[in-house]
Parts: structure tokens; C-alpha cells; sequence
């Protein structure tokens, strides 16, 4: 291993202008700050409060947002186990999101032509975890807060102070797709 | 002569809460050793990191009684009931059910099940998906598998014509694990169902999931070879661990068969993440 693939970058949240631009497909990437999580049902609930006019339950504004439902807290830790759920899901709003100030986003997975266009046009980043890690992962919770939405139970939205959680450049601002270079990278034709 | 052997129910959710518990929590060791094995083979570096998170991830979520992954699954038990046996204290449906309830409330799991179209949480995990067999012999067997969701979306079964063959099953295969790419948490295993019915094809795809990973098929040589085949494909598709590109795509692929109509190919594929997670359990 090369000691570019081997450094990993610290970045703060909330996202500035400037760092999300010099983000670059396959970075690695120690995030620290504060990451909301939301889920199939909070987007939902984020796209219509958006298309009514309604105030959201947090900022949006350079915001970062963790597709994650965490396990329950066992006595003694500060989050269950939690980790990157499948991103494809939440497309359907992310570009609305995006419009609306979202700047990064974390989960595992592809994400449709239409949100990889809003990242680019907004200059907002997708960052993948590695899923089904979540013991680990939980290790960079430093604090968890319920922000809205309780009645969807491990769905709801919830504000986790991360540190130094590790994170990979998925699709950058320029609208690169570090899914389809691995696999054009690694693929054997017969 | 009575043979019958009495069981208590309040034994089956005892055992249900303790397995899926233990499921969610301990990684199996033919898991375990697969990853060690993909380590050594693996030539990406970024791969290579990807899995050595993995293992380490397993050893602190046993140490830590943390599950292995937050998404603690839906309940899928596989009950193998001896005709000789008599439960007593209880349904046993709602034994299982109760176990599943405990496990999830106690052993701190996330409860993952909802309304499908109000998408409100059933709050305790239940109802579980419970397939029953009625075998020979006095004993009961319970195998708690948790199925995370997102490999199970990646799943899918196929009606397809008896022309297609053995090349039309392997094809589906690759083009259905190619499709999922990064989504299911890759190294997945592959569980494919040929034969029967629809829904028999779908059953079989589960239960493939269930042989240790490594094992090949023993009934049928033929279903050992085409294992074999799909694995080395797949692997060549450049997937890699995480989706981030390599040579470990899959760690296994596991099929089982059964006859089917004259008309008919069904075949189901139903792909598990790296969390390849089931105990059981003979009472």
C-alpha cells in the first residue's frame, strides 16, 4: 500500500465550502462533528415538511447526515451498535434535500444518476461506511440525542457527535463514483 | 406404546431468546474463518482493510455482547418438530414469538419490524417468519437465523424456462449479485434455491444460507460443481469487500435443489451480508 492510500484525512463538520472541494473520489476520511441520523421514514417526513413550507427538526444547512438506525443503548455505553444502512432507498429525496443546504451524507452503497447530479451541481459529498461493522463503529459516538420523529422508534432522528469516524469519498463534488472505478479497476473479463 | 415425549414451551422461548441473542452476537466460526482465508487471498489493500475491520468488528461486539450489526434482522426461525413429540404449557407459535420478544427487549436489539404500509414499528420484533417441519423421532430442532435487510433486498427469484438450463441459473446468479454490487454488504454468501415451486425455490435459497460456509454441497455433485463455478464468476466481478473494489466478492456460494413441474426452472437467490448469522438448537 502507497502512503496516499494509507492517509487518512481529518475533517470537521459542519462541512466548509472549501473542504467539500477538495474532496476527491476514494479519499479517506476521519469525520468529526455532529451527523444526523435519518432513515426511510424521516425522509419522507423531511421531503414533505419541505414541500409544505414547514420548519425542519434541524438545520439542513451544511448538515450531514448518517443513514443509520442505531441498535438500543445497553446500560453503560453511549449508542448500541450502529452502522451505514443502504443508501439507494433514500434517492428518491436526497435531491430536495441537497437544494436545501444538505452537504454530505454517510451510508453504504450506490446512489441514482439524479442525487450523484445534485452533489455535483450543489457541491455536496457522499461518503460510504463500511457496513455491518457496527460494534466498532459505535466506538466513535461520543454522544447521542434524540432530535424528532420518536414514534418511528430506531428510526428516528437522532444527533450523534462523532470523532474521527472513518469515512471513504464515494462520489465527490466533480461527480466522480468510486463504485464504478473499484470495479472497472478490478473486474476480470473472460 | 405411547412414544410421545413432552416438551414445555416455556423451554422453546427460553431457547429462542438464548439463540437469538447469541446469533446477533457471536459470529460463527466457519464465518470467522472464511474472512482469515479471503484475508490471505485478497489483493486489494483497501480490501484488505475492509476485512480486517470485519474480523476485528466480530471479536468486539462477542467481547463487548454488542451485536455484530445493528440491524439485528428480521426473526427467521426453521423448526424441525419430531412426530413424537407433544408440547405442553402453551402454543407453539406464540412460545416462539415470546422468545423473539425477550431477546430483542433484553439482549438490546433493534427492533426492525414494521406495518408495510404505515411503516409502524411492531415494537418488539415480531411477528418472526417461522417455517415448520414435521420430521421422525422425538425432538425438537430450532435454528434462529436474524436476516439483516439490505442483502435481502438485494434477493430475487425467477420463473425461468426449462430451455434456459444449468447456463440460464448461473446466469440470473451473476447478474443478480452483479446488480447488488456495494449494497449488500459484500463478501456476501449466495443462497440459491432451484426447483420446486415458487415459493419452495425461495425456502431453498434460505436454507442454503444455513450450510457452514466452506462446506460444498454433499447430495449432489453436480450442484458442488456448479458452486464452484458461480463462485469463481462472481468473484471475478471485481466487487470486492465493501464494494470498494477486489478480488472477495463472495465467500460462498451455496445451492439446494429439488424436483420441479415439467414447465418450469424456478430459481431464488437469496444473498447474505459478511453477518451471516444462525445458532440452533436440539431439545
Amino acid at each position: 500500500m502507497n502512503k496516499k492510500e494509507n492517509m487518512a484525512r481529518h475533517i470537521e463538520i459542519p462541512l466548509k465550502a472549501d473542504a467539500i472541494s477538495s474532496l476527491k473520489t476514494g479519499d479517506m476520511v476521519l469525520l468529526s462533528g455532529e451527523v444526523y441520523t435519518a432513515r426511510d421514514v424521516a425522509h419522507r417526513r423531511l421531503y414533505e415538511a419541505l414541500n409544505k413550507g414547514d420548519k425542519l427538526p434541524f438545520d439542513l444547512k451544511k448538515a450531514v447526515i448518517f443513514y443509520a438506525a442505531p441498535a438500543p443503548t445497553p446500560p453503560g455505553k453511549m449508542i448500541g451498535s450502529v452502522g451505514p444502512t443502504t443508501s439507494y432507498r433514500m434517492d428518491a429525496f436526497t435531491p430536495k434535500l441537497i437544494e436545501h443546504g444538505l452537504k454530505g451524507m454517510v451510508g453504504k452503497g450506490n446512489r441514482s444518476p439524479e442525487v450523484i447530479a445534485a452533489i455535483k451541481k450543489h457541491g455536496a459529498v457522499y461518503f460510504g461506511a463500511i457496513g455491518g461493522i457496527a460494534a466498532l463503529s459505535s466506538q466513535c459516538v461520543k454522544k447521542a440525542e434524540l432530535v424528532a420523529y420518536e414514534d418511528l422508534g430506531p428510526e428516528a432522528i437522532r444527533k450523534l457527535t462523532v470523532v474521527d469516524f472513518p469515512v471513504i469519498v464515494i462520489n465527490d463534488p466533480a461527480g466522480n463514483d468510486l463504485y464504478a472505478q473499484a470495479e472497472n479497476r478490478w473486474r476480470i473479463n473472460n | 406404546m405411547d412414544k410421545t415425549r413432552e416438551i414445555d414451551s416455556k423451554l422453546i422461548t427460553e431457547t429462542v431468546k438464548k439463540l437469538f441473542i447469541e446469533a446477533n452476537t457471536t459470529l460463527g466460526q466457519d464465518v470467522v474463518c472464511a474472512l482469515k482465508d479471503a484475508l490471505t487471498r485478497e489483493e486489494s489493500p483497501l480490501g484488505k482493510q475492509v476485512l480486517e475491520k470485519i474480523i476485528d468488528n466480530a471479536y468486539i461486539a462477542r467481547r463487548e455482547k454488542m451485536p455484530i450489526c445493528q440491524d439485528t434482522g428480521l426473526s427467521v426461525l426453521f423448526i424441525e418438530i419430531g412426530q413424537d413429540v407433544h408440547i405442553i404449557g402453551g402454543d407453539l407459535r406464540a412460545a416462539i414469538e415470546e422468545g423473539v420478544r425477550q431477546a430483542y427487549q433484553d439482549g438490546f436489539l433493534r427492533k426492525s419490524v414494521c406495518d408495510p404500509l404505515t411503516r409502524k414499528n411492531t415494537q418488539d420484533n415480531t411477528p418472526a417468519i417461522i417455517h415448520i417441519d414435521i420430521i421422525p423421532g422425538d425432538r425438537l430442532k430450532i435454528i434462529a437465523m436474524p436476516k439483516g435487510g439490505g442483502s435481502e433486498n438485494m434477493s430475487a427469484a425467477q420463473m425461468l424456462t426449462p430451455a434456459a438450463g444449468s447456463e440460464g441459473i448461473k446466469k440470473f446468479v451473476i447478474e443478480r449479485v452483479k446488480q447488488a454490487g456495494a449494497n449488500p454488504c459484500p463478501p456476501i454468501i449466495v443462497g440459491v434455491g432451484i426447483g420446486g415451486s415458487l415459493e419452495e425455490a425461495c425456502v431453498l435459497a434460505k436454507k442454503a444460507l444455513l450450510r457452514s460456509v466452506g462446506e460444498a454441497n454433499n447430495n449432489d455433485e453436480r450442484l458442488a460443481k456448479m458452486e464452484k463455478e458461480l463462485l469463481e464468476s462472481i468473484n471475478k466481478l471485481g466487487i470486492g469487500p465493501g464494494g470498494l473494489g477486489g478480488r472477495i466478492s463472495a465467500l460462498a456460494v451455496n445451492i439446494e435443489m429439488l424436483p420441479c413441474h415439467i414447465a418450469s426452472l424456478p430459481v431464488a437467490v437469496n444473498i447474505q451480508c459478511h453477518v451471516s448469522r444462525h445458532k440452533e438448537e436440539i431439545i
